[in-house]
């Protein structure tokens, strides 16, 4: 019960972890993925991608540039170009 | 015959110079380490935007596809992107990638089509105008920056890409070393622009995947992505490459000064033996006569 979540920027792949749900900055409106979530990909804005680690926790912010996300049958993954260290 | 006194000089020189390679090659091998795995940890990144690029490639049909992916239909005008190094220092590394832009150029000129050249890094521009003076282009400097990054890589994707937006080119080709190990790096010539079609579409699993905006802008924006991706692999290539070329071209050359420091050094003993036992003939001969 856990997605699985990628963060990678052309410089190193930031984060590969199971976390419980991520919600993304999307060009079209944020929006939150959990665990068998149907395929997708969007291009994402400028912003903060928030990391739910478990349900009800706080969530982590990382502030992603340019890219784009996609949710296939191994979790979620997100290209970013430039990730706010 | 050089007398004592030079030879003692050469084999000075000599040691300065080994001592020059020693370091050359010892921060090269500092650097290939980190060069290496910055490499390595670019290629995530690069997997994963091919596969969504096969994905997606395979989906928009022929007409609405953008430019950047279906070419302008011709293949007369060729851009030849060359990715050199800034410094020498590194054994046949620049000349090799310099012999295959050459064979790439003749093969296209040969075929009747134009080509002209872009140059990144510097070491090539000298030799390729030598052979092609009219046909160098325009050039990107990346000997101001100390390791070239995504920053550099965005600019010069950048530049291509204005380039084939006011139709100065047909078709791109880049050229650049792949680092295999610190003994070879082999010059690859890869088509960059249009952006080749991935083979092996539709394996993105048979699922219907659901597109924000929409395919097309994810594609037209994923393009240009992709080209600034290639570029940056190249010049993470180009950077191992280098390291690596350079640490063994400079082992090798510490070597050697060994070798020919030892050599002056077994001459200066036999002349200097010599310049002793003449000396004493002499004393001695000088005495008898007495």
């Amino acid at each position: 019960m856990a997605l699985h979540f990628e963060l990678v920027t052309p410089a190193k792949q930031v984060r590969s972890e199971d976390v419980h749900m991520v919600v993304v900055p999307g060009s079209e409106g944020e929006f939150g993925v959990l665990e068998g979530h149907a395929p997708f990909m969007s291009t994402i804005r400028d912003g903060a991608v928030q990391v739910f680690k478990t349900e009800g926790a706080a969530p982590e912010l990382i502030e992603v540039r340019g890219g784009f996300a996609e949710v296939g049958e191994n979790g979620l993954t997100v290209l970013a170009e430039h990730v706010e260290a | 015959m050089p007398s004592l006194k030079e030879l003692k000089d050469r084999i000075g020189s000599v040691k300065s110079t080994q001592k020059i390679t020693k370091a050359k090659q010892m921060v090269a091998a500092a650097k290939l380490r980190r060069a290496q795995a910055a490499a390595e940890a670019g290629r995530p990144y690069a997997e994963r935007l091919s596969a969504v690029m096969a994905s997606l490639a395979g989906k928009v049909s022929g007409d609405s596809a953008p430019k950047l992916l279906a070419g302008t239909g011709s293949d007369k005008r060729n851009l030849l992107v060359v990715v050199n190094t800034d410094k020498g220092l590194c054994g046949g590394l620049n000349s090799n990638i310099v012999k295959a832009a050459k064979a790439k150029a003749t093969e296209l000129l040969a075929e009747g089509k134009d080509v002209e050249f872009y140059l990144v890094g510097k070491k090539g521009r000298a030799p390729l105008k030598r052979e092609h003076p009219q046909r160098i282009g325009n050039h990107f400097d990346t000997s101001t920056v100390k390791t070239p990054g995504f920053e550099e890589a965005d600019a010069i994707a950048a530049e291509l890409i204005a380039m084939f937006d006011d139709n100065k080119f047909d078709v791109a080709h880049l050229i650049y070393p792949t680092f295999q190990s610190a003994l070879v790096q082999n010059p690859t010539v890869n088509q960059l622009i249009p952006v080749p079609s991935p083979e092996g579409d539709g394996d993105g699993g048979d699922a219907v995947v659901e597109y924000e905006p929409g395919e097309e802008e994810i594609l037209e924006e994923l393009l240009p992505r992709y080209v600034k991706t290639q570029l940056f692999g190249a010049l993470l290539e180009r950077e191992a490459s280098e390291q690596g070329a350079s640490m063994t071209a400079m082992d090798n050359a510490t070597r050697n000064a060994g070798d020919l420091i030892n050599k002056l050094t077994i001459e200066y003993n036999r002349r200097r033996q010599a310049a002793i036992t003449t000396e004493l003939i002499e004393i001695i001969a000088g005495a008898e006569a007495l």
